[in-house]
């Protein structure tokens, strides 16, 4: 096809009424209808069938229509035994914890990391960055397979914590049960989490980090800042988008991770992804699995929102 | 940038600095050399040093059940890579865009929750989604469509991430001169806007395919009976303890992935120079 033709057809396409009018709707539409269908739709469903009676293999409608009435059937019972359950409680409560630990640890270690990173040398950035990024890409479940390895009697790492001496301390806080036996103890399961977690912290704060007006660090040094108050009052408050999207990207993931507790955490390490998991594999509750799930999403909402926010808020800064 | 005075480059500031993140990476990149090493060791357990072989290695070739998990697995991963290009690249010009329409808060939060929504949440409800069709409409059977599905979700909203980024950071100066010059919306996009977005578009495939190679948990909960992916396999047996046969598979993985991933990055950012380049040059002209 010659060039005019293709032009020529590019005009009839425009011109054509339908096209004028709905361009635009058509290139929303689809993503939109998209993401209703597969995103938003099966939450609907999992609240449905959370609240649903088992009719047989099916769930029974929950509105009925009988002669003149309409009837509406709620089924409570498996909020409730959530409620009640304290092992429920006790899970949820604890997978926040871990979560919460999780990325203060990221934090400590990744803030250093990006901020040293950010102030290297430019022409060694790109690499640095590509470093990070490498474990990311290269299989997440192969890497948390390797420190059972690592940490197993007589792994590398197990001999260095031992070494140093660490494993009373872990022993002492109550991390590990017994000296030198570190797999399948909150502290493995720590250790698993922090080690994924961490490029998730860093690129967003090494992101703001680099974009940062250094010639703000000037002005403050001149008007008599030491480089301590000039970091803590201006570096670490400029961060804050980064310090917010990184934390999110930490958190709300950790809070329902299923695969780190399998194979890195033990009996002591109650995670709500696991026990979502056995809910509908082994146990094949599906209401059940179903409203553990939505207590998930509802305790994730709010930190969610969060992310979304400070998500916007950092793409309209660049543009 | 040109310091009167120097702001803390104490030495201890810079040794510092080296030590951490030195320590840092050493920690990210000891996973990785430990499986390295042990998948060429004779000795079965993990921990003891046996002296070099191949032996895992070899017995790969044989492992039906590994193999055919990993071609599976390629398949999904490669559709998943198309799908979320083409989705992302929707997702994302329309973020960009268009700043005003009905729904535009609600939409962007739902292109950004699949990065942060636990995967068994996503898994759970699009399952009983998929099911609650099938049990309507009579289709999709459960296999590499609904995995697809599923690992295309997350996926787009990795893409979406990465096109829009590169769509903002375009100028905008070089789609008003093709309207100027008569181009239609559409030429611009093909014409303009399509060819500066490629690199952005080869990085979303590269993410995303290599993401959908790696999915552990969707995977679980949307597969069916005879469709069980690699890393399903890998992990049915990582769960029972340390294996070195899976030792030596993870090496041929990261070896792989590594070098793609490498290799593909290099690419992009020769690309990028030159168009770069060429830019400054028809500037200047």
């Amino acid at each position: 096809m010659s060039r005019p033709l293709v032009a020529s057809f590019f005009d009839r396409v425009h011109a054509h009424p339908l096209f004028r009018r709905h361009s635009r709707k058509a290139v929303i539409a689809l993503p939109y209808a998209w993401l209703l269908v597969f995103f938003l739709l099966p939450f609907l469903i999992i609240l449905k069938i959370s609240v649903s009676e088992t009719q047989e293999v099916l769930f029974a409608p929950l509105i009925r229509v009988e002669d003149t009435s309409v009837h509406l059937s709620v089924r409570l019972g498996n909020y409730l035994a959530i409620a009640t359950d304290s092992l429920y409680y006790k899970t949820y409560v604890a997978s926040l914890k871990y979560a919460a630990v999780t990325t203060l640890w990221c934090l400590f270690i990744g803030y250093p990391f990006a901020y040293f990173m950010a102030r290297a040398r430019p022409s060694l950035q790109p690499a640095l960055v590509m470093m990070v990024m490498l474990p990311f890409w290269t299989s997440f479940l192969l890497r948390v397979y390797a420190w059972k390895g690592l940490l197993m009697e007589d792994g590398w790492a197990a001999r260095l914590l031992v070494a140093l001496h660490l494993d009373d301390l872990l022993l002492r806080l109550d991390l590990i049960s017994a000296p030198g036996k570190f797999m399948n103890t909150p502290f493995s399961l720590a250790v698993g989490m922090v080690y994924t977690y961490l490029p998730f912290m860093v690129l967003p704060l090494y992101a703001t980090l680099s974009k940062m007006d250094l010639r703000l660090l000037e002005a403050a040094a001149d008007l008599g800042a030491t480089p301590w108050v000039g970091f803590w009052k201006i570096t670490v408050p400029l961060s804050k988008a980064g310090i917010i999207a990184g934390s999110m990207l930490v958190f709300i993931p950790c809070i329902g991770e299923f695969v780190i507790p399998e194979l890195l955490g033990g009996p002591r390490t109650l995670m709500i992804g696991r026990v979502l998991w056995d809910e509908f594999f082994s146990n094949q509750d599906w209401p059940r699995a179903s409203s553990v799930a939505v207590v998930v999403i509802l305790i994730i909402i709010v930190p969610l929102a969060l992310f979304n926010r400070y998500q916007a808020e950092a793409k309209e800064a660049r543009a | 940038m040109s310091a009167r005075r120097p702001l803390v480059p104490t030495r201890y500031y810079k040794l510092f600095g080296r030590g951490w993140i030195g320590a840092a990476f050493v920690f990210l990149y000891l996973p990785i050399v430990a499986l390295v090493l042990f998948s060429f060791n004779d000795s079965p357990l993990p921990v003891v040093w046996g002296g070099a072989s191949l032996r895992w290695y070899r017995g790969l070739l044989q492992d039906e059940e590994l193999l055919e998990g990993l071609w599976l697995s390629l398949r999904i991963a490669f559709y998943t890579g198309i799908g979320s290009i083409v989705l992302g690249t929707l997702a994302a010009f329309t973020l960009v865009k268009y700043r005003r329409f009905l729904g535009r808060t609600m939409f962007s939060g739902m292109v950004n929750a699949p990065l942060v929504m636990p995967e068994v949440i996503i898994g759970l409800s699009l399952l009983f989604m998929l099911v609650t069709m099938q049990r309507w409409l009579g289709f999709p059977e459960r296999g590499l469509l609904t995995i697809w599905l599923g690992h295309l979700l997350v996926g787009m909203a990795y893409a979406t991430v990465v096109i829009q980024a590169r769509l903002q950071d375009l100028n905008p100066e070089l789609e008003e001169a093709a309207t100027d010059l008569g181009a239609r919306p559409i030429q611009v996009f093909f014409l303009v806007t399509l060819p500066l977005i490629v690199p952005s578009l080869l990085s979303s495939f590269l993410l995303t395919f290599t993401l959908s190679l790696d999915d552990v948990v969707l995977s679980a909960f949307l597969s069916g009976p005879g469709a069980t992916t690699m890393p399903l396999v890998i992990f049915s047996r990582a769960r029972l303890g340390m294996r070195p046969d899976i030792n030596a598979a993870a090496t041929i993985i990261i070896g792989v992935v590594s070098m793609g991933v490498v290799a593909g990055s290099l690419l992009i950012s020769r690309a990028e120079r030159r168009r770069a380049a060429e830019m400054a040059a028809a500037q200047r002209a």
